[in-house]
């Protein structure tokens, strides 16, 4: 075994020294091949931490929520409604929530309005997402007015704006006292948006839906790990796309990879042909090039990978954020959590290495195969 | 389903490894046909510098091949939160009916590319490459082996619908199930454990005793394949019950998930490098009579032995480890 590990030591050092003499056209490869990863790498991280900062966010929503449907459309929630559903065997706890939407033509975006399920807002007065506060020059103690949708304006003073952290869930909510959105939004006594239901047993979550959709048939519940299956597919379907866009990167880089490995100049071929003149076996020239691709690999790796670690959780990736995230005229500004992944390295090695040492093999084997004499002899 | 990132990239691995296999087939023909080591003909002299070209191949798609297995199986743990009912690689690969048999072929996969490895080792190291017609026979057989492969993992994620309300392990896993799951979940622990730590013994034995004495080869692929049986049913019946802290908790799938620290990694890595090594050892025997051969395999299949002995031993004690560890009492 020492034989073996002191053989491979000298063949990396063997390769080292040969690369370091070749350094401008190794540099360039190792440039193209790091940005390669780069690209890729960030694309992964980026989706992957998005996809997490919501499955953190859906962890709060509650397990199920109650629509009523009218002809297929979202409806109101008449009175009466959370009385006939009565006590549900574990059902924790049963309300009706309040919210809507509202188009703020000034800003030309949509806030949503809540009314928070302790009602802990004073009449006459707002808190609203630190996204909005910023787009409306918004601060504690302006006073604002929105023209209601059936024409009467009306004014409000802002008590508090949520704090940033929150802001990837709050960035256009506007919470509000339950009085004044139903005077503001016209809103029928009694009635409301949805139900929302907290069930203590993950187990039980699909009975209950169940059980609901039986008792009620015009509603429909929506669980919460539904939401997180879809939210999951969703970044993994975006982040499948963007690397399916890239893998004509990855074929032209196998193509680059394959022509520098096969061009090799005429130093190269004297530097083989001499190995092979003092005793040096074609298997051991193969194993000189191998080493070649795979230092070359783990070094643009490592350096791809670090870039993208730093593109993505230092600079929230300028470069991809467009395509992965979405938009909206109130975007919510935040950082993401870093985080790496074993599958997605794992995943990321697959899409990388493999397809360059499979580029490269071929023409390390021709090199490798050259009869010293002819190589000496031209 | 295929935008998978995961999928993407085992897809890919599947079809250069076919593409790669089929481009070397037309040659395996003709070493098998036309090598003569004595001839000191033109062709014979291409065939020999090609047999580098392509035994570079063959390495790197068996190489692949392993990796591909475990990239496979972390894949199907990671889906399982797209499917509804699925709790982590059980219900990923029960999907769709092609699940289990794309995992099963991968792992074949994984032990004739073993073998295939080991055979490879040993004739390179002959100056006169007494199995080259072997070898490449082999990788003839292979071939469909690893097509079969991609054909299936094809047909597994084309068919992944995210509306199929798949089962959990908790049922294909349980005392309950009629089949070999089943069976397997239902040994009481006593006996269970018996079974698991005789049959790892043997093998341990064996592989430890043809390290020393070079005798027994063949005993060791076999004694290697049956501890590795012995040692998943084992895993099924009374380990994850141990690492769970759950009386009725059988997976062995789960064990490979965060909320288990991926404790089942250091039961498989080994498990798994164990059985190939004792395999690998098997692989070469057949040849060890050969003139050019007789002394380089003894010492080959000595190491592999001597590998798949460690293996075999590092994996009874993390077991005994997790065993010991756990809060859980089974036997009193």
């Amino acid at each position: 075994m020492n034989a073996w590990f002191t053989k491979q030591r000298r063949l990396i050092d063997f390769t080292l020294a040969s690369l370091l003499r070749r350094k401008g056209r190794n540099l360039g490869l190792l440039a193209v091949y790091a940005l390669l990863v780069f690209v890729l790498a960030s694309a992964m991280l980026y989706a992957h931490a998005l996809r997490r900062e919501a499955a953190i966010i859906l962890e709060g929503a509650p397990e199920v929520v109650l629509q009523r449907l009218v002809a297929g459309r979202h409806d109101l929630i008449p009175p009466g409604h959370l009385e006939r559903i009565g006590r549900v065997r574990g059902v924790q706890e049963m309300r009706g929530r309040l919210w809507g939407y509202y188009y703020d033509p000034v800003v030309k975006a949509n806030y949503t309005f809540l009314v928070p399920p302790d009602n802990g807002i004073a009449k006459g007065t707002l808190v609203v997402g630190p996204a909005l506060a910023r787009e409306r020059g918004m601060s504690e103690n302006t006073g604002i007015s929105f023209r209601s949708y059936s024409g009467e304006l009306f004014s409000f003073v802002v008590a508090d704006v949520l704090p940033q952290a929150s802001e990837l869930a709050s960035a256009d909510l506007v919470l509000i006292n339950e009085e004044d959105f139903r005077a503001f939004f016209a809103y029928p006594a009694g009635h409301y948006t949805d139900i929302a239901l907290s069930v203590a047993n993950p187990a039980e979550v699909r009975n209950i839906a169940i059980k609901l959709s039986k008792q009620l048939p015009d509603s429909r519940p929506i669980l919460r790990e539904e939401m997180q299956r879809t939210y999951a597919s969703l970044f993994d379907w975006r982040e499948g796309i963007m690397l399916a866009l890239l893998s004509a990167s990855i074929l032209a880089f196998a193509i680059l990879a394959w022509e520098k490995a096969s061009g090799l100049s005429a130093d190269e071929k004297r530097e083989i042909g001499i190995l092979k003149a003092i005793g040096w076996e074609t298997g051991d020239v193969i194993k000189m090039k191998l080493w070649e691709g795979g230092l070359i690999s783990l070094t643009a790796f490592l350096l791809g990978f670090v870039g993208a670690y730093l593109h993505v959780f230092k600079f929230g990736a300028p470069l991809f954020a467009p395509v992965l995230k979405g938009w909206a005229v109130l975007y919510p500004r935040f950082d993401l959590v870093p985080v790496i992944d074993g599958l997605q390295v794992a995943t990321l090695f697959f899409f990388t290495v493999f397809p360059y040492m499979a580029a490269v093999l071929v023409p390390i084997w021709r090199a490798a195969v050259t009869d010293p004499d002819a190589v000496m002899r031209s | 389903m295929i935008f998978q990132p995961a999928i993407i990239a085992l897809l890919l691995a599947s079809a250069v490894s076919v593409a790669m296999l089929a481009a070397a087939a037309p040659f395996a023909f003709q070493i098998i046909r036309q090598w003569d080591i004595s001839s000191g003909s033109e062709r014979q002299l291409q065939l020999e510098r090609r047999t580098y070209l392509f035994s570079t191949l063959a390495v790197f798609v068996m190489a692949t091949q392993l990796l591909a297995l475990l990239l496979f199986v972390f894949n199907a743990d990671k889906m399982s939160e797209m499917f509804v009912g699925a709790m982590c690689a059980v219900g990923t690969l029960n999907v769709n009916p092609w699940g289990f048999p794309a995992l099963i072929a991968q792992m074949a996969v994984f032990f004739l590319a073993a073998g295939w490895l080991a055979v490879n080792h040993v004739d390179t190291r002959a100056p006169d490459y007494p199995l080259v017609r072997i070898k490449y026979a082999a990788m003839l057989v292979l071939l469909p082996a690893v097509a079969a492969v991609l054909w299936l993992q094809l047909q597994y994620f084309l068919n992944l619908r995210a509306d199929v309300i798949t089962s959990c392990c908790g049922s294909l896993f349980s005392e309950d199930t009629k089949g070999l799951t089943g069976d397997m979940a239902a040994l009481s622990p006593v006996p269970a454990m018996i079974g698991f730590y005789t049959s790892l013994a043997i093998a341990f034995a064996t592989a430890a005793f043809h390290a020393q004495t070079k005798r027994g080869g063949y005993w060791v692929a076999a004694t290697s394949i049956a501890a590795f049986v012995a040692a998943i049913a084992g895993i099924i019946a009374f380990v994850s019950l141990y690492l769970y802290e759950h009386p009725h908790h059988h997976c062995p799938f789960c064990i490979l998930k965060p909320e288990y620290d991926w404790q089942g990694y250091w039961l498989y890595v080994p498990l798994f490098a164990a059985t190939a090594c004792g395999i690998g050892a098997g692989a070469v025997q057949p040849f060890r009579n050969v003139e050019s051969l007789k002394n380089v395999i003894p010492p080959v299949s000595a190491r592999l032995a001597a590998i798949a002995a460690a293996g075999f031993l590092i994996f009874a004690l993390i077991a005994t480890v997790f065993v010991v560890r756990s809060n859980l009492i089974l036997v009193e």
